[in-house]
């Protein structure tokens, strides 16, 4: 982590300084919806990323963790519909709602690494797809189709957490920390495990490594991270229905992930911003009602043009800018 | 067979016995007159019958879509997410030329041939530039999916449509199955809508046809070849590509008849796409990959899940596809009838 963040230090610092300041200079509108929410799905892709570029898993179901997070701050603490609502303090939910999302991530990953590759796809979007169903269907503990709503970020420190500026804070806060972590994480000897299983399981196998022990626990991690952005989403939102948690936002996290890049931890985040920005602002060029064409073209043409992103495509440009003239 | 070995069942004897008693056990549910006690339990045999037939005939449309699933990923071992898409897609077609021309065959002939077609453009010209590169084929299904569904959704709105069914294949027949005895002592039998015993003979045809096709035919022996090695197959002089094209036609064809086939049983509407994906997943879970007597393994198991969990315990209905899911992984990740991957 240390060796990658002194390698491109200048670009680390001007970053940091850029989102501190951001405040200063952007309107409520840009702190939250733009910023905040970048941070929020950039979390969620980051939860992809750790799974598919280390673990050569890619998952469907991230929102779904992050829904089991989100469906369970609406149970565990305070809404505003009747249903459940058990009013607990938020330092008590909010780490349930993570701790759930982690085992509920695991249990996920228990099932899809049964079997492996392209499987995983299908595993997972079943899982996404059944569970948004189920939560639809089921009026008892989901509150069915309009789901829970009034849910709000807590107060505490005398700071009111859902005003933008705090917001803000708060999602840079959770999205640095998970950023470093899985920096860190990555040159861990877990970390380096995962990725020598990711490149051959057989042999890690056969040297006596617990190739199903690695890969759930990169599961469990990567549903902390879900889990965290979930409860952000939430916050951020005032509401969750089945519809948050749907087929379509499912590939939403999926698309961030790929448009920004599975290469490295910091192409989700440019892919969250890209996907934003382009959802406020192509409503004004093609109009609220296609923007799903857009963002699927976009997202083939990045598929055909660039496997590895954004973040790839950066790659390939840099070399060429960087040649020294001839003379 | 020496005197020392202990008369045991072997392990095929021991599953055909067990198969037989469950088929007794069915047999007689569905056509003895049920007792009071069985009638407290399952509700009605009304319902439970009605269920189970609804399961069959869901099957049917559910071995339909997935069939053509598992034969393009089978092949190509690729898993075409926009499968539901073709589905919806041929769903609004048949609706289009039935409710113009007024033949509703027309409009099936025509679901089919048109995403055949379609089939054909998107394998030549999308999925062969990225052969071998599954995790793309994918992704780029995901994408032609979202953009289909948009443009679907722009050309057809919102809407429910039904797709009407010609009069010859409308009102109900009456089985030989008795629902209840009334208190005067006169039988009531079973009723059944008469286009939904169609449906199911429609699917049971064609899973026949392609069984034949498949184990019978030249063409079918070298797609079983492809499945079991592509390069090899290939080596030997065949142009699989032709091959590949033949078969993504037939899947994508399949899915197109099984939209104007369902979308006359049930109706058509956006998020029929995601429906039938999710469907068309489960069912090749637990039948097994590539293969078409798994599909219709899996289709029948989660037909009847389905339609028995509707009955029987309507909002976890859900969980029990899922479950039958997990355990199916839990057991057999390869599914039913999977091969050894």
């Amino acid at each position: 982590m240390r060796a990658e963040l002194a390698r491109h230090a200048p670009a680390y610092i001007a970053l940091a300084l850029a989102l501190l300041f951001f405040p200063a200079v952007a309107s409520d509108f840009f702190l939250t919806q733009i910023g905040g929410y970048s941070m929020i799905f950039g979390m969620m892709a980051l939860s992809l990323m750790i799974l598919a570029g280390y673990g050569g898993m890619v998952s469907l179901a991230q929102i779904t963790v992050a829904g089991v997070a989100g469906y369970s701050v609406a149970i565990f603490g305070i809404n505003a519909t009747g249903v459940m609502g058990f009013a607990w303090a938020w330092w008590v939910v909010a780490p349930l709602a993570i701790a759930l999302a982690a085992i509920a991530s695991a249990l996920i990953g228990w099932i899809a690494v049964r079997t492996d590759g392209i499987y995983t796809i299908m595993i997972t979007l079943a899982i996404a797809t059944a569970t948004y169903y189920f939560t639809q269907q089921n009026a008892e503990l989901f509150n069915g189709h309009s789901g829970f709503s009034g849910l709000r970020a807590p107060e505490f420190w005398g700071v009111v957490w859902r005003d933008p500026k705090p917001f803000y804070y708060l999602c840079l806060g959770a999205a640095v920390l998970s950023y470093l972590a899985v920096l860190y994480a990555a040159r861990s000897t877990f970390g380096l495990t995962l990725q020598a299983i990711r490149d051959n399981p057989r042999r890690m196998r056969a040297v006596g490594y617990d190739v199903t022990a690695h890969k759930v626990f990169a599961w469990a991690l990567s549903g902390i991270i879900a889990g965290i952005a979930g409860v952000l989403l939430v916050w951020f939102n005032g509401r969750i229905s089945p519809g948050t948690i749907g087929v379509g936002a499912a590939i939403n996290v999926l698309i961030i992930a790929v448009i920004g890049g599975l290469k490295h931890p910091i192409g989700p985040f440019i892919g969250a911003l890209v996907v934003v920005l382009m959802q406020t602002f192509a409503i004004d060029i093609v109009g609220a009602d296609r923007f799903n064409t857009l963002i699927g073209l976009v997202f083939l043409v990045i598929v055909f043009v660039s496997p590895d992103g954004l973040l790839g495509l950066w790659g390939r440009v840099k070399p060429h800018l960087q040649q020294q003239p001839l003379r | 067979m020496s005197l020392s070995e202990p008369a045991t069942f072997t392990r095929r004897q021991g599953w055909s016995i067990v198969a037989l008693l469950a088929a007794a056990v069915l047999a007689w549910l569905v056509f003895a007159v049920w007792p009071d006690w069985l009638d407290d339990i399952l509700i009605s045999k009304k319902a439970f019958v009605s269920a189970i037939l609804n399961g069959l005939t869901l099957a049917g449309l559910y071995f339909l879509v997935a069939s053509g699933f598992t034969l393009i990923f089978g092949l190509m071992r690729n898993v075409n997410l926009a499968h539901g898409s073709l589905y919806l897609l041929g769903a609004y077609i048949g609706y289009e030329v039935a409710d113009r021309t007024g033949y509703w065959l027309l409009g099936v002939a025509a679901g089919f041939v048109v995403l055949a077609v379609i089939g054909i453009v998107l394998q030549v010209v999308v999925f062969r530039r990225l052969e071998g590169d599954d995790l793309r084929q994918t992704l780029v299904s995901i994408g032609i999916s979202i953009v289909a569904a948009d443009l679907m959704l722009a050309v057809w709105s919102g809407g429910t449509y039904q797709i009407t069914t010609p009069l010859w294949l409308d009102g109900a027949v009456t089985l030989p199955i008795i629902s209840t005895i009334k208190s005067d002592g006169s039988t009531v039998f079973l009723k059944y809508p008469f286009y939904r015993l169609v449906v199911l003979f429609v699917a049971v045809a064609i899973g026949i046809g392609l069984w034949l096709a498949m184990n019978k035919t030249r063409i079918g022996m070298m797609i079983r070849a492809g499945v079991d090695d592509r390069a090899m197959l290939s080596a030997s002089g065949v142009n699989v590509h032709r091959i590949f094209a033949l078969v993504f036609a037939m899947g994508a064809g399949l899915a197109g008849l099984a939209g104007v086939v369902g979308g006359s049983a049930l109706s058509v509407a956006p998020g029929e796409d995601v429906r039938y994906l999710l469907t068309s997943l489960v069912v090749v879970i637990v039948g097994g990959m590539g293969s078409i007597s798994g599909a219709a393994i899996g289709a029948l198991i989660i037909g009847l899940a389905e339609q028995l969990g509707l009955v029987y315990f309507p909002t976890y209905g859900i969980v029990l596809t899922f479950v039958i899911m997990v355990v199916t992984l839990a057991i057999r990740p390869q599914g039913i009838m999977g091969g050894r991957r």
